[in-house]
């Protein structure tokens, strides 16, 4: 065996308050420690990434007096992927009248989870999901109405109540750019300084605390730094180290990362979510795959034909000899099982043959029912834009002729160890969003991820870093001249000059591709033990071969799309292999997580309680191959263990 | 899947910094089926510039599926290119001819300088946003959300115009520079629907200022913004912007 699983001795404390679940959050409050107004403005807080979670916290916390530094790669914060989520965000209003509630939105998230969340902090997320709906209809976000005036609900996948509040096929768009709006107050107030096209490319640990971060200016090539009392990194999920994925092509894991090799435990990197209804990749040349809701499942039924390798045009396949398997196979969620479920059934059909088009790696997501029941206006109204975009990729026309669709990387539940703080084991670095690990286990349902990051920006940590702050930190005098800082500046700019030195004959994209494609067909949506053993010795490989062969073309100190990617790439190549380890040790099935040796007589994943109800912390040792693991062991004192049914 | 390969010749806008002198450079990629996207057709480009030690042509994309608002290409003289309602990412190569010359440049306006090729700066764009493009509402303070209703129609309109991916086609395409459209598709916004009325004054006067001072250009009704959009977002945004302008202006 090629890599070598160490037991930590760090005992990892979640900080979860006393008290009933449903008490926890406002006990918290009542008790945590405040910030006298006055000294808010004391305090620098750098936050980086401006997505959901990053805006929705520089501008509550610019709100409430603090100095905030905002930094973000992009040339505005407008652009971060939270804009392209499509179907929805969830909150536990009731509006409907269907029987829904707090601990309902709870219970379906610990459930759709497969019992690897945290309780407490998901409790917390559902509390606190009816503020932001609040908040942003407040903000003027144009979510759908009623005629008389009211906000619409949609259902979306592992819930049986209409939860789900959008704008049309861009409900992460428009959350981003209201959020995105009172960010830009806090700017031209002052109270929030904005940083473009920087990259942060190490963490500052002065005295066990997190001072500051190392950026690169991505124009000038400009190596900065700055200080602060405290460092929120929000900087989304790692989706993209399967080098095709519905992520945008300069999502990263660096960030992150970097952090993790200064002392953040990295938690679950192994809980991928590979979302069932993406448009299939064409070809070699293809850059990303492009997510088709999952909303479209409330009306598009998913099937094949019963005959394998049927090559008739879809349309000249009588309905009796369609197998509609998702209905067949979960009676009472039909279409709408969660994600992880319908992804596996997806990749089940296409192994057993049964799989369409050109590449027969696709399924159908067929409308036709849809249209005959509300007629063509209808389904434009409710999914237009999403339907205008499969066509324009495509080139078929989803009114006529199914969709064909197949599962793709979308996000991960993974992430950056935080306890109920949104801290990470690094003192005063938080994590938000997606880039932490705490609220969706092994399993994200839909809608759930828009609210996660606003939960976490606008309602949970101005209280934890308030009470972080007046606890643990004092409003100190910054100082960019301390021998972390130099320490920290030195090894970036090192880094950089390994990376331009090597002088090889292969672009960053190169070893992208070859990295994606080990990770999707051993870490992907099923896995197994050689697999895993296999997908860690071809990363190492590919390590090797990246740091002797890669070439970098231009110079430092310019805009130059090559050396940023090649800096992601080299992180992706230690992500990777950590992956494949977790997914080794975890010999169990739960939530995206799907071990084939684990798996039930129907097919269905398998979990262990008994020996994996933990959350698994990675801690760096120096060498990839060798990490850490450290247990917080998740105990369920509200919601009963029990083996998750669809049926 | 097409097995058929496609060769174009590209004239490609490079310069090497904001002040730097540019100039079309002619470059002939190989090897393009018709599935591939724009920028897909960019990066075999680039790979192909890279594997020979040449400096890649740099541009900037992020989702890839037309809503970031990152990319942004004049292709043959048209922002976006030759398809209306898509942006550059969008734009598939089954559109063009196997064999033919396609020009490639940058957003060309005064207010979004060049950095590097084909890559601009629009910060002016989030400027004109922090003047007054948002509802001024604290965290935390907000009623019950369906205690103030707002009308299906006022959504959806709303809606139409919050769609604006402020990509900056509309300026590129405007022979004034002007950024009207972009502006005005967020003072409508607000001021279709009953949050945006406290400040629906102050917010006109405030982002017409601000769009005036970066230096764009003002609306004399070419409409080549609204033929370029990428979200079809309509002119009537710049009547109703100058409608609300012209009361803010005499009530103030």
């Amino acid at each position: 065996m090629s890599f070598k699983i160490e037991m930590g001795d760090t005992v990892l404390d979640s900080k979860v308050p006393d008290g009933p679940i449903d008490e926890k959050w406002t006990l918290y409050k009542q008790n945590a420690k405040l910030v006298l107004p006055a000294n808010k403005r004391k305090y620098t807080i750098i936050i980086v990434g401006t997505g959901l979670a990053g805006s929705s916290a520089a501008a509550t916390l610019g709100e409430l007096g603090y100095k905030v530094k905002s930094f973000c790669i992009h040339d505005s914060a407008r652009r971060a992927h939270s804009v392209a989520a499509q179907g929805g965000i969830n909150a536990a209003k009731n509006y409907q009248n269907d029987g829904d509630s707090v601990w309902r939105l709870f219970y379906d998230t610990v459930k759709g989870g497969d019992f690897r969340a945290r309780e407490a902090n998901v409790h917390r997320l559902s509390e606190v999901s009816v503020n932001i709906i609040d908040q942003c209809a407040a903000q003027g976000v144009p979510f759908a109405r009623e005629y008389g005036g009211t906000l619409a609900n949609r259902s979306f996948g592992g819930a049986q109540v209409s939860r789900t509040f959008y704008a049309r096929g861009q409900t992460g768009q428009q959350l981003l750019y209201g959020a995105y709006g009172s960010f830009s107050r806090q700017v031209h107030e002052g109270n929030v300084e904005f940083y473009n096209h920087r990259e942060m490319l190490d963490l500052v640990v002065q005295d066990g605390k997190a001072r500051g971060i190392i950026t690169r200016n991505l124009v000038t090539g400009e190596i900065e730094r700055h200080a602060g009392h405290a460092v929120l990194l929000c900087t989304g999920g790692y989706g993209t180290v399967f080098y095709l994925s519905t992520n945008a092509v300069n999502c990263n894991v660096t960030a992150a990362w970097r952090c993790h090799k200064r002392g953040a435990f990295f938690a679950n990197p192994c809980y991928t979510q590979i979302h069932p209804t993406c448009i299939p990749q064409a070809g070699d040349f293809q850059s990303k795959l492009t997510l088709m809701s999952e909303s479209l499942r409330n009306d598009g039924r998913v099937w094949v034909p019963k005959e394998k390798g049927d090559n008739r045009h879809p349309n000249d396949i009588p309905a009796e000899e369609r197998d509609y398997y998702l209905e067949r196979r979960y009676p009472a969620f039909g279409n709408l099982v969660p994600r992880d479920i319908a992804s596996r059934a997806a990749k089940k059909a296409c192994d057993d043959g049964y799989g369409v088009g050109p590449t027969k790696l696709a399924v159908y997501l067929d409308f036709k029912t849809a249209i005959e029941r509300l007629g063509e206006d209808a389904v434009r109204e409710r999914y237009g834009n999403l339907f205008d975009m499969y066509e324009e990729i495509t080139g078929e026309d989803p009114y006529k002729v199914p969709m064909r669709i197949y599962p793709a990387s979308h996000y991960t539940m993974g992430g950056l160890w935080v306890d109920y703080n949104l801290m990470t084991t690094i003192p005063g670095l938080h994590a938000l969003g997606e880039c932490n690990f705490s609220d969706h286990g092994a399993n994200r349902l839909g809608a759930s991820a828009l609210m996660q990051g606003l939960s976490d920006g606008y309602f949970v940590i101005p209280y934890t870093l308030g009470n972080y702050l007046a606890s643990h930190q004092k409003a100190d005098e910054l100082t960019t001249e301390t021998d972390a800082f130099v320490e920290a500046e030195k090894s970036v700019k090192e880094g950089i000059e390994k990376l331009m030195s090597i002088g090889g004959n292969q672009t960053p994209n190169h070893y992208h591709k070859e990295l994606g494609k080990i990770v999707w067909n051993h870490v992907g949506m099923a896995r197994n033990e050689e697999g895993l053993r296999k997908a860690a010795d071809e990363i190492q490989a590919l390590r090797k071969d990246f740091w002797e062969n890669l070439r970098v073309t231009g110079k430092e100190e310019e805009f130059n799309k090559n050396l940023e990617f090649a800096g992601r790439v080299a992180d992706f190549l230690e992500l990777g292999e950590l992956m494949a380890i977790d997914a080794y040790d975890r010999k169990e099935s739960c939530g995206g997580h799907f071990r084939e040796e684990y798996q039930t007589e129907a097919g269905e994943a398998l979990r262990d309680d008994e020996d994996y109800c933990y959350a698994a912390a990675w801690e760096w040792s120096g060498d990839a191959s060798k990490p850490k693991l450290n247990k917080e062991h998740l105990t369920f004192e509200n919601v009963k263990l029990a083996q998750r049914s669809y049926k | 899947m097409s097995s058929k390969t496609m060769k174009f010749n590209l004239k490609i806008w490079r310069q090497a910094g904001p002040n730097a002198s540019g100039k079309l450079v002619d470059y002939v990629v190989e090897d393009v089926i018709p599935e591939m996207s724009f920028l897909e057709m960019l990066d075999v480009l680039n790979e192909q510039l890279a594997a020979k030690g040449q400096d890649p042509v740099a541009f900037d994309s992020d989702c890839r599926e037309g809503i970031c608002g990152t990319c942004g290409l004049v292709i043959d003289g048209v922002a976006h290119g030759p398809l209306s309602g898509t942006t550059t990412c969008g734009i598939r190569m089954r559109h063009f001819n196997a064999g033919e010359t396609i020009t490639i440049e940058p957003w060309r306006a005064s207010s979004f300088p060049i950095v590097k090729d084909l890559v601009v700066d629009r910060t002016a764009f989030d400027r004109i946003i922090q003047s007054g493009g948002y509802v001024s509402f604290n965290t935390g303070s907000a009623p019950d959300a369906n205690a103030v209703p707002v009308g299906k129609e006022a959504a959806h309109d709303s809606m139409d115009a919050a769609t604006c991916i402020g990509c900056g086609a509309c300026v590129a395409a405007c022979p004034n520079a002007s950024a009207h459209l972009f502006t005005a598709a967020k003072v409508y916004q607000f001021a279709r629907i009953p949050q945006g009325q406290p400040e629906r004054d102050q917010r006109v006067l405030n982002m017409v200022t601000t769009h005036d001072k970066e230096g764009f250009g003002d609306c004399s009704n070419h409409g080549e913004c609204e033929a370029v959009c990428p979200k079809r977002i309509s002119i009537k945004t710049i009547a109703q912007m100058r409608r609300d302008y012209l009361v803010a202006s005499l009530r103030s």
